[in-house]
């Protein structure tokens, strides 16, 4: 067994979250690209597995295309490379839409990330992976990426999405907000298209109705 | 209380209000290409799923197509062909329109759309791709989405969204000379950082706007990805009406003044709210150009590079730093002079007919800096055909510019054709971050008459001095 699912056959992607108490590794920078998450060059198959060794390549190797890990980076180092949560700065997975940059992540092993903001497309994209990005103030996330710097194995971060709560390595609780829909379709794990289908009445009814009322836009 | 023009769009696509402030919110129109739209189109045929409007959805080859003359489905992206072959077999299955290849619609997804009058005022229009926000300039609620969302919406019809916040920016006062709407949209990220819109839907708006043409509208709306936004629109006016009327999949003969009478309907009230206002007085915008890693990296072409010391803010210090040693740069050098290796124009966001006719006027009568490595990609294929019309490619050639077929070409980096190792490129595209445009190249964001200076001079160099010798040794 690996301890994470580097260099494995690539997981199931898994759609369902609840809770979880992990390894938090601090990435404390602002703008986190989703270039970064994952290089365009690092995406060579039309596949939505088969991605995590270009996870943060650009990063995390010595050299561009290369497989030399630096042991500077953060998730090349003992016990982080275990890490299930990430910690980041403001502005997380902006740019790229590229939808990689999330499978990228759940499959090396990352379920959650707690940043004080993201990119929009990105942070829709977690919630149909079963990532849970959670949203707390940089202060808090600053304070967390300090306590789980030592000895990370003993100072664990909580996630939960039942109660909506984040759990510190010192007890301190942080509530935290997200989309009622994104909330029920990581606890059920659901198919957001099955979830939707069950209003085709309503969808086919709106579209009867707006073909009479903009005609120019069916063609 | 009166509606902003994101209510209207909003409101006019809503089928169902699912509560918490999210909307099962109707599709027009949907967009795809290979490098994304290949994923999607596959998830949605391992689960045996089907397109709902198939002669709703478009498709182009833009993102790792190879860009040199002569081109067929190789491409020096490792794999790429299968992307291209992958897209082109699911699309022509699903009987989607498909602009392939040797078709002369192909082109940049959000060049194409606007060109072809698929993306027209008042439609939502999804693209897997972040730059679908470009065509918010010609009215339409147009955001980039992931491949999951995009096999929702291949597959219902509907995209299950949040509502943003609505912000204004209003740009005010005459535009100074050498500046474009790249050097606009520059400065805001500059001066509200890169994340200074998230959570928000954007409207443009000012007198600034209304003066601006469509084109430059829609490289506007293209960043406001990069200012973090979900959206920027621009409300349509009669500029948009005479930009749009004609064009192939733009409503025709009656319906053309019903659908006119409608989008004259498309503006915020008078009365609206927005939840965050900007002003920018343009008359203060110089020439832009980036220097770091991320658009809010950004300055006038006439000052120097910042001091990370100077930066009260601890997280943006180390970005700062981070940057200066990624681009190789020393605080307090001064931009304009600094030494260039190449010079790239092209991308969704600046690469229309008038973006080049403005480059070309730059570079008429003028030559590449020796060393310089040059290229042009026109945005689409239309748009190459309408340059070579009026003699640009010529401009461009004898300057020394490479002259290619389109593509979103060297805007990013696949694995393919890409800039070298610690090169400088000014470029006319909208990401600086690291490794972009290639393995370690370090990339300086501009408009395309800026790139095409310093292509000239073989530095970053002020557009603006350049055209005033010009001015000047022609009056003499």
């Amino acid at each position: 067994m690996c301890g994470n699912w580097n260099g494995c056959e690539p997981a199931a992607i898994v759609n369902k979250f609840t809770r979880l108490k992990a390894i938090a590794a601090p990435l404390l920078r602002i703008n986190v690209d989703t270039d970064a998450i994952i290089p365009s060059r690092e995406i060579k198959r039309v596949s939505k597995v088969g991605l995590s060794d270009g996870l943060f390549a650009g990063w995390r190797y010595t050299e561009p295309g290369g497989r030399v890990e630096d042991p500077g980076f953060i998730l090349n180092r003992d016990p982080f490379r275990q890490a299930q949560i990430l910690l980041s700065g403001l502005n997380f997975g902006c740019g790229s839409s590229r939808e990689h940059a999330v499978w990228a992540l759940a499959e090396w092993g990352i379920r959650s990330i707690i940043a004080p903001s993201y990119g929009a497309i990105f942070y829709a994209n977690c919630a149909r992976n079963g990532v849970l990005p959670v949203i707390l103030d940089n202060d808090v996330v600053e304070d967390m990426a300090r306590q789980v710097t030592d000895e990370p194995e003993q100072h664990l971060i909580s996630v939960d999405l039942v109660d909506c709560t984040v759990t510190a390595p010192d007890d301190t609780v942080h509530a935290f907000e997200i989309d009622a829909a994104d909330r029920e379709m990581l606890l059920e794990g659901l198919d957001a298209i099955d979830v939707t289908r069950k209003r085709d009445d309503e969808i086919l009814a709106f579209q009867a109705r707006d073909r009479l009322r903009r005609p120019w836009i069916y063609l | 209380m009166g509606h902003t023009i994101i209510d209207k769009l909003w409101n006019e696509h809503c089928i169902a209000d699912l509560g918490d402030g999210t909307s099962l919110l109707y599709i027009d129109r949907i967009f795809l290409h290979e490098r994304t739209g290949s994923v999607a189109l596959k998830g949605l045929e391992d689960q045996g799923r089907h397109v709902r409007n198939p002669e709703q959805v478009f498709c182009t080859m833009d993102h790792i197509v190879d860009t040199t003359p002569g081109r067929g489905d190789a491409t020096r992206v490792p794999n790429g062909t299968d992307f291209i072959k992958t897209t082109r077999d699911a699309a022509r299955a699903a009987g989607l329109n498909l602009f392939d290849l040797g078709d002369d619609r192909q082109g940049i997804v959000h060049v194409v759309s606007p060109e072809l009058g698929i993306a027209v005022p008042g439609v939502t229009l999804v693209c897997p791709d972040s730059h679908t926000c470009t065509v918010g300039g010609i009215g339409a609620l147009a955001w980039g989405i992931g491949s999951t969302e995009a096999e929702h919406a291949l597959a219902t019809k509907t995209l299950v969204v949040k509502k943003p916040a609505a912000m204004r920016v209003r740009f005010e006062g005459h535009i100074p000379f050498g500046v474009t709407a790249k050097d606009m949209i520059l400065h805001l990220i500059g001066k509200y950082t890169a994340s200074g819109g998230v959570g928000y839907a954007i409207e443009f708006a000012g007198q600034t706007i209304s003066d601006l043409p469509i084109e430059a509208r829609l490289t506007l709306c293209n960043m406001a990805v990069e200012f973090g936004a979900w959206t920027g629109v621009v409300a349509p006016d009669a500029k948009t009406f005479e930009y749009v009327k004609g064009r192939p999949y733009a409503p025709k003969a009656e319906a053309w003044d019903r659908a006119v009478e409608h989008w004259k309907s498309l503006v915020s009230d008078s009365d609206a709210e927005f939840d965050r206002e900007i002003t920018i007085d343009v008359a203060q915008i110089v020439p832009q150009i980036t220097w770091g890693t991320s658009p809010q990296h950004e300055t006038g072409i006439d000052q120097r590079v910042p001091d990370p010391r100077q930066e009260p803010d601890a997280n943006r210090r180390l970005s700062m730093e981070r940057a200066l040693e990624y681009m190789s740069l020393e605080p307090g050098t001064p931009l304009e002079g600094i030494p260039i290796d190449a010079a790239f124009i092209g991308s969704c966001t600046n690469s229309r007919l008038s973006d080049l006719r403005n480059a070309a006027n730059i570079l008429k009568g003028r030559k590449v800096a020796p060393g310089v490595k040059a290229i042009c990609v026109p945005g689409s294929t239309q748009v190459k055909l309408a340059a070579e019309a009026e003699g640009l490619d010529r401009v461009f050639t004898e300057a020394g510019f490479e002259w290619r077929e389109s593509g979103c070409s060297m805007c990013f980096f696949a694995g393919g054709e890409s800039f070298g190792v610690e090169e400088r490129v000014v470029t006319s595209t909208n990401r600086n971050f690291e490794n972009r445009q290639g393995p370690r190249t370090r990339s300086h964001l501009a408009s395309p008459t800026t790139v095409a200076a310093s292509a000239v001079l073989g530095n970053l160099a002020d557009v603006r001095k350049l055209e005033r010798l010009r001015a000047g040794s022609n009056s003499e």
